[in-house]
Parts: C-alpha cells; sequence; structure tokens
C-alpha cells in the first residue's frame, strides 16, 4: 500500500501487470462511487470505471505527471461519465438546498427558549459503553455504518466515502467532485452526525 | 441544575458546539470560535462525549469497505491490459 502512485506509473509503463491491478483495486471502490452519481446505473458506472482505465493505458505515454494520478482518473472519469448519458435527476442542488439552514442536529435534542437551560442538551449523548454485545469493533457496528453510509442523501455519502473511509483530504474531494470548500463541509458534517446518530441507536439498543 | 450555575461554556450552546463540530475537525474555525468550542468542550460533558463520538464514527467509516467493480470487470481489464502490453513490446521500439 505504501508504493507511490508515480512509482506504480512507472511500473505501468514498464509493463508490470501487479502495478496495474494495484492501481485498480486502489481507485476503482472510489472511481465506482462518483460514477454511480452521475449515471443510470450501477452496469453503466462499471463500464465508465472500465474505460477510464483503458484510457489510461493508452495515454500512459502522455501522462508526464504534472496532474496528480487521482486528479487524472478522476477527470477523466467524469468526462467519460457525461459521454454515457447524464442522468436525469442530479441531486447535488437538492441535497444542499434541502438542508440549508436546518441544523444537522435534531432540535428536539436540546432544551428549549422556556426552559432551564435553553440550547443545551435535553439530555446528554450517553457514552458508548463496549460490552460483548455492543462494540465499535464488531462487524455489527461496521455494517450498520455500511448502511447508513448507502442511506444517506447521494452527495452527503459520496463526500462521506471519499474523506472518511477513502482518506483523500478535503482540497483534492472539492476539486474531484466540483464542491465549494463550504458546501463539501456542509455535506460532510451532515453525513457524519447521521451515522453518528446510527451507531448511537446502536449503543442505546442495549441499555 | 443547579451545578451549571455559573459554569463558562465558553459563550455557545449545546446546539451551536454540534454544529461547529465539522468545522472544528477540519480546523475552519477562526481564532475566537475556536477558544469558545474549545471552552464549552470542558465545561460541558455531553458535548465532550459528542465530539468523541464523531471521532469514533469516522474511525468506524474507516473501516468500511466500498464497494467496488465486479470480479468480472476486473478479469476484463486484465485482459485489456495484457493485449496491451503485448502490443506495446511487439509495436514500438522505443524499449
Amino acid at each position: 500500500m505504501s508504493t507511490t502512485d508515480d512509482e506504480l506509473i512507472d511500473a505501468l509503463r514498464a509493463g508490470d501487470e501487479r502495478a496495474f491491478v494495484d492501481l485498480v483495486d486502489r481507485y476503482s471502490p472510489a472511481m465506482l462511487s462518483v460514477a454511480r452519481t452521475h449515471v443510470a446505473n450501477r452496469e453503466v458506472a462499471e463500464d465508465v470505471v472500465q474505460d477510464t482505465w483503458l484510457a489510461l493505458l493508452k495515454g500512459i505515454d502522455g501522462f508526464e505527471g504534472r496532474a496528480s494520478l487521482r486528479t487524472w482518473l478522476f477527470r477523466v472519469l467524469v468526462n467519460i461519465a457525461k459521454t454515457r448519458g447524464v442522468r436525469e435527476k442530479r441531486s447535488t442542488p437538492v441535497d444542499l438546498a434541502a438542508t440549508d439552514g436546518h441544523p444537522a442536529v435534531s432540535a428536539n435534542r436540546f432544551q428549549s427558549a422556556g426552559d432551564r437551560w435553553p440550547g443545551h442538551w435535553v439530555r446528554f449523548p450517553e457514552r458508548w459503553t463496549e460490552s460483548p454485545e455492543r462494540s465499535l469493533l464488531s462487524v455489527e457496528a461496521l455494517d450498520l455504518v455500511r448502511r447508513e453510509l448507502a442511506r444517506l442523501p447521494e452527495q452527503q455519502g459520496l463526500v462521506v466515502s471519499m474523506r472518511d473511509v477513502e482518506g483523500y483530504d478535503s482540497v483534492e474531494v472539492c476539486a474531484l467532485l466540483q464542491l465549494s470548500a463550504a458546501n463539501q463541509r456542509v455535506l460532510l458534517h451532515r453525513g457524519r452526525t447521521r451515522i453518528r446518530e446510527a451507531l448511537a441507536g446502536y449503543f442505546e439498543a442495549v441499555s | 441544575m443547579s451545578r451549571w450555575d455559573g459554569v463558562d461554556f465558553g459563550g455557545i450552546d449545546c446546539r451551536e458546539f454540534a454544529e461547529l463540530v465539522t468545522d472544528y475537525l477540519e480546523d475552519r474555525l477562526d481564532g475566537l470560535t475556536r477558544a469558545c468550542f474549545e471552552q464549552h468542550l470542558r465545561a460541558c460533558p455531553g458535548c465532550d462525549t459528542y465530539l468523541d463520538q464523531i471521532r469514533e464514527s469516522r474511525r468506524v467509516l474507516g473501516r468500511v469497505v466500498l464497494d467496488t467493480i465486479s470480479a468480472d470487470a476486473r478479469g476484463q481489464l486484465l485482459a485489456a491490459f495484457r493485449t496491451w502490453r503485448s502490443g506495446r513490446s511487439g509495436g514500438s521500439g522505443s524499449g
């Protein structure tokens, strides 16, 4: 995993099959997630990812590393996706508009104006106590988070996937997904808030 | 509730704290807001728990494996790679 993209590109030029497999395995999950938001279904998205890799092979000699490999891959991916027919419903503006100005954490978690401490927790969030039945390291917790991630509004899910699952930094995610820094943070915030709530439900179910 | 009388919550309430969490973790708060946030964090056990849980949530997310292309698609790519490679070694003399 520590092999850099530059090293893999050099190896790929030299015809190293392992390097190609490493690159495909490293980037295809994020590429598929991005492609899914552009085209009608998973099958087409998979075609788009494949075509992007073929484009890399074709263009490898002209690839001078001026752009990072990731940047190049995602730019080509989006261009190819657009030639495959733009999906009818784009969710970007909807995601943001629907949430504009509304807090990510439900208002009923907090005391209201007439209460003793307006704006403070009605009840403190319960600590997540690890037990034989409930653990952050469990398969159940992982499955729960994976399911909640899949249920997030599309752009939220995509940003959380790129940032917290794949580990890309904010500057890169903004560039790859063509989001403003502020919008990226809003999407990340709302997505993470929901993932926390899902885990909270899991821990509270036992107590 | 009197145990909270006179406690310095940094001038923000828990609702505001919860909405600032991501900006805090992204290091996007200005100095003053950051100081308020951190004062609130020291004073409020509920928000301390909340911030911890956001961090824990990220750790679980870090263990998620995203869906990727099918084994078929991967196999087709590998076949295409081999064709591409044999085309290169045969064709151009760029060695």
